[in-house]
């Protein structure tokens, strides 16, 4: 078995408003940062899996976005897998 | 009749719903553990606004997981009456049970105050005993009510009578002006195409006795037993 770090993004999907995101981005060009665009807030979830393989993550990650991670209808999600050396 | 309860951590509006129920209604309630099955033999199934889970990840997203949301699934899978109140509703999006989902208001602040209803569909268990058209004055008290669903889904739900309630204005308008929380066309409520499951962002068990401002919310609970005492 290897433990493996997976990284989960989560935002809402394009074409949906972000609130929150619409309100950072405001206050970014109140700061002078005009440049700034399309500003996203969302989730950044971390966790350890232990598998035997990256593919074996991957699939782990994917079942659970599906079944309650994410909510397909307002997000959007993509992840990082890093293997963790002990 | 006999309604079920079901008790979240965090369901805060568990005990207000069986007031009115047994104290109003002079009905029985029922509370459901949210780690039991046990329906209890219930004809009906509200569950009650609040916090459940902390809200965590996204409000209804850890509740849709709870042992008795699954038997509440399969009783609205046969025919039952369900019925989720603010919490309640966000928990019936996640479990599937309606279609769309919550983001949050536009104003990204919790909003509690009195809005006015527009009734759109008084074709369901849950609405029969108000006239088409009415508007009722039911509070609401949310930071999570802006109501979303994919664009086929709109189309579905508006075609189908679908949409049970929407915001306005006390003479009926239902315009962006009287939206309070930035939600799809104004949509306060919404039920099933089955008609079974009805789920509202506003509070009705709130506005069921005139010391609390409004009895516009009664008529819901009695349209209820209407339907099934009668049936």
């Amino acid at each position: 078995m290897a433990k493996f770090l997976a990284k989960v993004f989560i935002t809402y999907r394009k074409g949906i408003l972000d609130p929150q995101g619409v309100a950072v981005e405001k206050a970014a060009h109140q700061l002078g940062f005009t440049s700034v665009k399309n500003v996203r807030v969302g989730k950044y979830i971390t966790m350890e899996i232990e598998a035997e393989t990256e593919e074996e993550v991957k699939r782990e990650i994917e079942e659970m976005a599906k079944k309650f991670l994410v909510n397909p209808v307002i997000e959007e999600y993509s992840y990082q897998i890093e293997k963790v050396e002990e | 009749m006999k309604f079920g309860i079901p008790v979240y951590p965090g369901s805060n509006c568990d005990r207000d719903v069986g007031w009115v129920i047994e104290k109003v209604l002079g009905h029985e309630a029922v509370y459901l553990w949210h780690k039991d099955r046990d329906l209890k033999g219930v004809d009906c199934v509200i569950i009650p606004g609040g916090f459940s889970y902390g809200d965590y990840l996204r409000p209804g997203a850890m509740a849709k997981l709870s042992p008795i949301t699954e038997e509440i699934c399969e009783f609205a899978e046969r025919g039952g009456l369900v019925m989720g109140i603010c919490n309640g509703f966000q928990i019936l999006l996640e479990a599937g049970l309606l279609p769309g989902a919550m983001l949050p208001n536009k104003t990204l602040s919790f909003i509690c105050k009195f809005v006015h209803l527009k009734i759109e569909n008084t074709n369901t268990p849950f609405t029969n005993l108000y006239r088409k058209g009415e508007v009722v004055r039911i509070p609401i008290a949310h930071a999570e009510g802006n109501y979303t669903c994919l664009p086929e889904t709109l189309k579905e739900i508006e075609e189908n009578g679908q949409v049970v309630l929407r915001y306005s204005s006390p003479e009926g308008i239902v315009s962006e002006e009287f939206n309070p929380n930035g939600s799809l066309n104004n949509i306060a409520g919404i039920c099933n195409k089955r008609g079974n499951v009805f789920g509202l962002m506003p509070h009705p068990e709130r506005a069921s006795e005139a010391i609390l401002g409004s009895t516009d919310g009664l008529r819901m609970f009695q349209s209820i037993v209407e339907g099934v005492v009668k049936a």
